[in-house]
C-alpha cells in the first residue's frame, strides 16, 4: 500500500476543508484573523479591532484572533506595510475608518483605499451639531441666524485639523443650509475634552462632534444636540433631530471597517464577509457593540466600495471649494 | 458632605473594593516603574479587567488605584536611571537624579513617596469640599489663559539659566520649541518638517524624546567614564530616612504645591506637567540662595515640589472629569471612556444620581495614597539597591529599559533609530555643557502653547486678545517676573557682596 499515507493525508486534508465551518458549534467561518491596527493601544481603530475579534472569536466564528499595533504616519505606515507585504497577508485583516478617505486625497497617505482589497463596513457614527444646555441657540435655524449676523463671533469647535472630519461636517451642513461654507470660524482642538471645555467656557458657540459622544454629554445635560447626520432619528436618542427634518438636506456617517491585502483571493475575502455578516447575529457582539456604544452600519464588498466612493467624492467636492485641495 | 463620606466610606470598604485598591496600586506601581508604560497605557490595559467587574466603584476604584501606583511607580525610574516615562515626572529627575547619584537613592525615593502621599491626600481633600465649586472657576479659563499658562510654564527653565548659561538655556529652550513643530499640527492638515518621512508624520514622541535627552547619554556617560559609575558615595546606599530638620525644610514646599498642583490639575487643558514645571520653577524662586544654589544639583526641595505638584494634579483632573464629564489628560479620556463603558456617565449628575460613585472614588484616593505610602516605604532600601549592582549589569540594565521604553508604546522599530540618533547628539550637547531639561520643556510645552496661540489668534481675530482679556495678561506678566525676579535678586547680592568687600 504504497499510496497509503498520501492517500490520508488528502484525504484528512479534504475531511479538514470540508468540516472547518462546521467545527465549533458548527459555524466557524474562519480559522485565525491577524488584525493590524495602524495606531496604538486604547484608540478608536484599536478598540473596534478588540472588539470585533473578542466577539467573532467568543461566538466560535473565527479560531482565534491575534492583534498587532503599528502606528506611525497617522496610519500610513499599516497602510504600506499591507500594500508592500501583501503577499504574505493573507490572514490579516487592517481596520480603519473616515480618515483614510480624508488623508488620502490631502496626499498625505501616497495609497488610497481602492489600492487594498474592501472587506467590509461593519459599525458607524453619525456626526451632531451640539450647543451647551444652558445657550439661547435651540436649534438649527438659531445656529444659522447667529452665523448670518457674525460669522467670526459664531466659532464652531471641532476635534479634528482644519479640513479634518469635524470641519469638514461643520462646513458640509453650512453649505446645505445655503450657507457660504468657507466663512465657517473653525477652531480645532485636540480629541477629546478640551474641545468640550471650550465649549462650556463659551469660546465656541457649537461643537461639531460624534453622535455616541454628543449623546454622552446630552444625557449628562450638559449640552443640547441641534442637529444629527442622520436619514432619521437614531433611536438610542430619539429627541435630537436630524439636519433633514430641519430642512438641511445632507447626511454623513464616520464608518469603521475592515480591509485586506491587494490581491486577496476572493474565496479568502468571501470568508471573512461571511464571518463578519454572521457576527450581527450573536449576542456576543451585542455585548460590545452596546458596551461601547456604536451603530451597526453594515457595508459588504461591492456596497462598501459604491458607499466609499460616494464619500470620496462628496468630501473632495467640499474640500476643493473650502480651498484644501 | 459628611453622609457623602460616610456613603463612601461603607462602600469603599468592602472586602472587594479594598482589594481592588490594594491591588490596583500593586499593578500600578510595577508596572509604572517601567520607562515607557505610563498610567495611559496601564490604564488602557486594565480597562478590559475592570469592565469585567461590573460593579461601577469596583472598576472605578481598581482604576484609580492603577492610576495613583502609576503616576507613583513613574518617579522611581526617573530618580533611579535619569528616564522619566512620563512627561509629568521630567521635573522629578533634575534633582531625584543628582541625589541618587549622591549615593542618596534611598532618601531621594522616601522624600518622594512623603511629597506623593501628601500631595495626593491634600488634593483629594480639596476635591472632596470644592469640587463643584472649582469645575465653574476652571471655565473661565479660554484658550488665551492657557497660552499665557503654558509661559509661565516656560519661565521654569530659568532654573537652568545659571552663571553665564543664559544664552544657552535660552538655545536649547528654542531648539525644544522646533522640535515641537514637526509633525502634523493641530491648526494644519498637512505635514510640516517631515522631510517625507512617514515617521516623523505624528512628530517626535515624548517619551523617545524623554529617553534620548536623560537616559541614553547618562548611560553612554558611564560607558565612557568608568569613573562616573563609581558614585560619589562609593556605591553604597546611605541616608534613607529623612531627617527632624529635612522634613521641616520640604513641608511647607509640600504644603503650597499641593495646593498649586491641585488648582492646575482642575484646568481642563493644564494638568500634571504643568503644574510640576511650574512648582518646580515658583519653588526655586522663592527659595533663599542657598537653596536656590541646590536647585538641579540634588535639592530635597527641588523633588519634593514636582512629586507635590504632579500628585495633586492628578487629583485635580478629576474635579472636570466627576463633575463636567470633561477629561483634562490622556489618561482621565481613557478613564472617561471606561466609565461610559460601565453605564456611568460622569457630570454635574453624577453627584445626585449614583452618589455612592463620586464618594467611594473619593474614599478610594485617601486609602490607596495611604496603601502606597504604606507599600512603598519598606521597600525603598530593596529597590534603591538597584544603583549598587556592578556597572556591567547596570549600563546594559539602563540601556534596555531606555530602548524598550522607545519602543513598547508604539510598536514602532524607527523610534528606535530616533532615539539613539538624539542620544548620540544629547551625549555631545552634554559634553559641549548645554542643559538638556530645558530642550525637553520646551518640546513638551511647544505643542500646547502653539495651539492655545493660535486658536485664541482665530477665536478672535488677532493678536489683540493678549490686551482684551486681562487674565491672560496678568499670567504674562507673572511669567516675566518669573525670570527677571531670580537675576534681579542675583544683582542686588552681588551688589551688596561687593559692597561688603
Amino acid at each position: 500500500m504504497k499510496f497509503t499515507r498520501r492517500v490520508l493525508m488528502t484525504t484528512a486534508a479534504a475531511v479538514m476543508a470540508l468540516s472547518t465551518p462546521a467545527f465549533a458549534d458548527g459555524h466557524q467561518k474562519v480559522e485565525s484573523i491577524h488584525f493590524l491596527i495602524p495606531g496604538g493601544a486604547g484608540g478608536g481603530w484599536d478598540g473596534t479591532a478588540r472588539g470585533t475579534g473578542q466577539a467573532l472569536t467568543e461566538a466560535g466564528l473565527v479560531g482565534s484572533a491575534s492583534y498587532e499595533n503599528m502606528s506611525g504616519g497617522g496610519g500610513g505606515k499599516a497602510i504600506g506595510y499591507l500594500i508592500e507585504n501583501a503577499a504574505s497577508q493573507e490572514g490579516t485583516l487592517m481596520v480603519n475608518s473616515t480618515p483614510i478617505v480624508i488623508r488620502s486625497l490631502t496626499g498625505i497617505f501616497p495609497y488610497n483605499f481602492s489600492d487594498l482589497t474592501l472587506v467590509a463596513g461593519t459599525i458607524g457614527d453619525y456626526a451632531a451639531l451640539v450647543v451647551p444646555a444652558s445657550s439661547d441657540i435651540s436649534d438649527m435655524a438659531g445656529l444659522l441666524e447667529a452665523y448670518k449676523a457674525d460669522q467670526q463671533g459664531t466659532a464652531i469647535g471641532g476635534g479634528s485639523v482644519p479640513g479634518g472630519m469635524d470641519h469638514l461636517v461643520a462646513a458640509m451642513v453650512m453649505k446645505a443650509a445655503g450657507e457660504d461654507p468657507v466663512g465657517v470660524n473653525y477652531i480645532p482642538y485636540d480629541a477629546g475634552g478640551t474641545a468640550m471645555a471650550g465649549l462650556l467656557s463659551g469660546e465656541i458657540k457649537a461643537l461639531s462632534t460624534g453622535f455616541s459622544e454628543a449623546v454622552a454629554l446630552a444625557t449628562a445635560g450638559e449640552v443640547r444636540i441641534i442637529g444629527v447626520t442622520a436619514p432619521d432619528r437614531v433611536a438610542a436618542f430619539a429627541d435630537a433631530p436630524t439636519m433633514k427634518e430641519q430642512g438641511i438636506d445632507t447626511e454623513f456617517v464616520n464608518w469603521r471597517g475592515f480591509f485586506g491585502a491587494p490581491g486577496l483571493s476572493a474565496e479568502k475575502t468571501a470568508q471573512y464577509q461571511a464571518a463578519l455578516e454572521a457576527m450581527y447575529d450573536t449576542p456576543e457582539w451585542e455585548t460590545v457593540r452596546a458596551t461601547n456604544g456604536w451603530v451597526n452600519i453594515h457595508n459588504s464588498g461591492d456596497d462598501f466600495r459604491t458607499f466609499l466612493e460616494g464619500q470620496e467624492k462628496e468630501i473632495g467636492d467640499l474640500m476643493r471649494e473650502l480651498g484644501f485641495l | 458632605m459628611l453622609e457623602g463620606i460616610l456613603i463612601g466610606l461603607t462602600t469603599a470598604f468592602t472586602g472587594t473594593n479594598l482589594f481592588m485598591v490594594i491591588g490596583g496600586c500593586l499593578i500600578g506601581t510595577f508596572i509604572g516603574m517601567l520607562p515607557g508604560l505610563g498610567p495611559m497605557s496601564i490604564i488602557a490595559i486594565m480597562i478590559p479587567v475592570a469592565i469585567s467587574i461590573g460593579d461601577p466603584s469596583a472598576a472605578l476604584i481598581l482604576l484609580a488605584g492603577v492610576y495613583y501606583g502609576a503616576i507613583f511607580g513613574g518617579s522611581t525610574s526617573s530618580i533611579l536611571i535619569n528616564a522619566p516615562g512620563v512627561a509629568s515626572t521630567v521635573a522629578t529627575s533634575f534633582d531625584g537624579y543628582p541625589l541618587a547619584r549622591q549615593g542618596k537613592a534611598g532618601k531621594a525615593l522616601t522624600v518622594a513617596a512623603i511629597a506623593s502621599f501628601c500631595g495626593g491626600t491634600i488634593g483629594a481633600i480639596l476635591l472632596m469640599i470644592f469640587a463643584p465649586m472649582l469645575a465653574s472657576v476652571a471655565l473661565l479659563f479660554h484658550s488665551a489663559e492657557y497660552f499665557a499658562l503654558m509661559v509661565v510654564g516656560l519661565s521654569a527653565i530659568a532654573a537652568f539659566a545659571g552663571t553665564g548659561q543664559v544664552g544657552k538655556a535660552l538655545l536649547m529652550t528654542f531648539l525644544g520649541l522646533i522640535m515641537a513643530t514637526v509633525g502634523e499640527g493641530a491648526l494644519f492638515n498637512a505635514p510640516r518638517f517631515t522631510m517625507g518621512i512617514m515617521d516623523l508624520q505624528s512628530g517626535f514622541g515624548f517619551i523617545t524624546l524623554a529617553m534620548a535627552m536623560f537616559a541614553l547619554p547618562e548611560a553612554l556617560y558611564l560607558v565612557l567614564d568608568p569613573a562616573r559609575s563609581n558614585n560619589e558615595a562609593g556605591g553604597e546606599i546611605k541616608d534613607l530616612r529623612i531627617t527632624r530638620d529635612e522634613a521641616k525644610q520640604i513641608a511647607p514646599v509640600i504644603g503650597r504645591q499641593s495646593i498649586q498642583g491641585f488648582l492646575i490639575g482642575v484646568l481642563p487643558g493644564a494638568g500634571a506637567t504643568i503644574a510640576s514645571f511650574l512648582g518646580y520653577a515658583v519653588e526655586r524662586n522663592i527659595a533663599s540662595k542657598e537653596d536656590q544654589e541646590q536647585f538641579g544639583k540634588g535639592s530635597i526641595k527641588g523633588l519634593a515640589a514636582p512629586e507635590a505638584a504632579n500628585n495633586a494634579a492628578a487629583t485635580g483632573s478629576f474635579v472636570p472629569l466627576l463633575t463636567l464629564g470633561i477629561p483634562g489628560s490622556g489618561t482621565t479620556a481613557i478613564l472617561l471612556g471606561a466609565l461610559i463603558a460601565l453605564n456611568v456617565t460622569p457630570g454635574p449628575r453624577l453627584m445626585i444620581d449614583e452618589p455612592e460613585v463620586f464618594w467611594a472614588v473619593i474614599v478610594s484616593m485617601y486609602i490607596g495614597n495611604l496603601v502606597l505610602l504604606f507599600l512603598n516605604l519598606p521597600l525603598i532600601p530593596y529597590i534603591a539597591k538597584v544603583l549598587a549592582v556592578p556597572r556591567t549589569f547596570l549600563i546594559p540594565f539602563i540601556l534596555f529599559f531606555t530602548l524598550m521604553g522607545a519602543y513598547i508604546g508604539q510598536n514602532n522599530a524607527t523610534e528606535l533609530l530616533i532615539l539613539v540618533g538624539f542620544g548620540i547628539c544629547a551625549t555631545i550637547l552634554r559634553f559641549a555643557d548645554y542643559p538638556l531639561a530645558p530642550l525637553l520643556i520646551g518640546f513638551i510645552l511647544g505643542q500646547m502653547l502653539e495651539d492655545n496661540f493660535s486658536r485664541s489668534m482665530q477665536l478672535e481675530g488677532g493678536i489683540g486678545f493678549i490686551l482684551e482679556r486681562p487674565m491672560t495678561m496678568g499670567l504674562l506678566a507673572f511669567a516675566v517676573l518669573l525670570v527677571v525676579l531670580p537675576t534681579y535678586r542675583a544683582r542686588i547680592r552681588a551688589q551688596g557682596i561687593a559692597d561688603g568687600d
